[in-house]
């Protein structure tokens, strides 16, 4: 990575800061002025971004850009060590920013409170040398991809699920991109999020570290980078593999006869509603299924109008939080057990999960087999814990 | 003629174990790797639309792994399997614990 240092010098104070790497060969103070000289763009100020953040900032590295909307929440403390306690309810950016100026005041520290889209993600993601993917969703994970392909930036990649966690490096000039390595986006619903299917908190710690490393591997241009590797952590076992991830010849993006020129809409690409366009407010037509509030629920509820309650969280769950159930069965076990629902099938059916998003695949999955009257609960169970009844745990 | 058929274990992805009994790991009998997958959605039935699309095709957004080799880049799902082989199933992943 061509990171020029005729203009960088370093002061006594930051000799002394750093003197552990000006003692190691393969970085000495040639390899300290590379890193003061470059610049990482983070997204995400969550699991990964924790641990990229904290090590980035303690060696170095000059600027740091991030990019976050998020606020900080009690549930994020769990493995968000970048920010305290203290910081709830603060913007996660603000949060960032002080814990890294306390780490390191040398480090230039560059917020943007947005959320990345196609409309500014070449405008910033052009100002760095590379950048850092710890984001949480499929849209963003193929618009970093395909950013940093068309603005010729490396893309250090990793992601997390419950134990295991996957880490390459993509976009680099002869490597493979992210969509060399997964073409396509899985539908929505298929594969469950962080929120819903859970992380152990050191997860995200012992991934972005790995990828920390990475970014400064690049920036020092040192070692063997993980560039056509993928790395695949399982922490369980305590396993670590990699596998081959080539160049796609015809890959949309990075391939010889490339068709993706521009960025386009990643939430359609994703099969999520759009943010606009005729298209995302057909599909949101489509695959709209009936809803109800907590609110009229309740209001059912209080007049004795009692419909038939199916709960599809884990029964785990259940020991968690509930607002009480006629059946439980978890939604992936809903097309086996359908049976048990037969009873049932003439009365009014309301499905609810944790935030809504699998009782809503539930809905759809009932309505399908033939059962009429089917409705979501909107927003789960969290929405009854904040708008019913504060006494029913959120988790 | 019949082709040998070698015993070859399927290591399963977290995402996925709720549909092999949380089995980690999956022991099959295929020459090739599409035997071999053929043989774990026959045992673990609710596993198939994870892995196929209603046509029987891989679906795009599951790899499929021979050692450290991606099948796309060997025969794909006709990649003859030496006994002992490991397949390896690697779903895409978002997660980044925001």
């Amino acid at each position: 990575m061509p990171v020029t240092t005729a203009d960088i010098t370093l002061t006594p104070e930051e000799l002394r800061r750093y003197s552990r790497h000006l003692i190691l060969p393969e970085v000495g103070l040639e390899g300290q002025k590379k890193l003061k000289a470059a610049s990482v763009l983070l997204v995400g100020a969550g699991g990964l971004g924790s641990p990229l953040a904290l090590y980035l900032a303690a060696a170095g590295v000059g600027r740091l850009g991030l990019v976050d909307f998020d606020v900080v929440d009690e549930t994020n403390l769990q493995r968000q060590v970048l920010h305290g306690t203290k910081d709830v309810g603060r913007p996660k950016l603000e949060s960032a920013r002080d814990r890294i100026l306390d780490i390191n005041p040398y480090v230039q520290v560059d917020l943007y409170e947005t959320r990345l889209t196609s409309e500014n993600a070449l405008d910033i993601i052009k100002e760095y040398d590379l950048v850092a993917d710890g984001t949480d969703n499929f849209p963003t994970r193929y618009l970093v991809n395909d950013a940093c392909v068309l603005a010729g930036k490396p893309n250090v990649y990793a992601s997390i699920f419950r134990f295991e966690g996957q880490v390459s490096v993509f976009g680099t000039p002869d490597g493979p991109c992210y969509r060399c390595l997964y073409p396509e986006p899985p539908p929505p619903g298929l594969v469950p999020s962080c929120a819903e299917g859970g992380v152990l908190g050191v997860l995200p710690g012992l991934v972005g570290t790995i990828q920390a490393t990475e970014v400064i591997k690049m920036i020092l241009g040192i070692g063997t980078p993980l560039i056509g590797r993928l790395l695949l952590i399982d922490a369980l076992h305590m396993q670590f593999r990699t596998l081959k991830v080539r160049k796609n010849p015809e890959c949309p993006i990075c391939g010889e006869h490339r068709t993706i020129h521009e960025l386009i809409d990643y939430e359609q690409f994703c099969g999520l509603p759009g943010r606009n366009g005729e298209t995302a407010a057909q599909q949101t037509a489509e695959s709209a299924v009936p809803e109800i509030t907590v609110h009229e629920l309740k209001a059912r509820l209080e007049r004795g109008d009692r419909p038939v309650i199916l709960d599809v969280r884990k029964p785990y769950e259940v020991q968690i939080a509930s607002i009480g159930h006629d059946l439980l069965i978890p939604v992936d076990e809903l097309p086996e057990r359908l049976a048990e629902l037969e009873p049932y099938r003439d009365r009014e059916i309301i499905v609810y999960c944790r935030s809504g998003v699998r009782s809503e695949r539930a809905t759809k999955l009932l309505r399908e087999a033939g059962f009429r009257d089917v409705k979501n609960l909107k927003g789960g169970i969290l929405a009854w814990s904040q708008e019913i009844d504060p006494s029913i745990p959120r988790y | 003629m019949r082709t040998t058929t070698a015993t070859v274990t399927i290591r399963i992805p977290t995402p996925l174990r709720g549909f092999t009994n949380n089995q980690e790991t999956v022991e099959v009998s295929g020459a090739t790797v599409g035997e071999a997958l053929q043989q774990l959605v026959e045992q673990f039935p609710r596993l198939k639309p994870h892995l196929f699309n209603d046509e029987g095709r891989l679906r795009s957004f599951v790899n499929i792994y021979v050692g450290d080799e991606d099948i796309r880049y060997l025969q794909r799902e006709a990649t003859p399997l030496k006994p002992g082989a490991e397949l390896s199933i690697v779903p895409s992943v978002a997660g980044g614990g925001l």
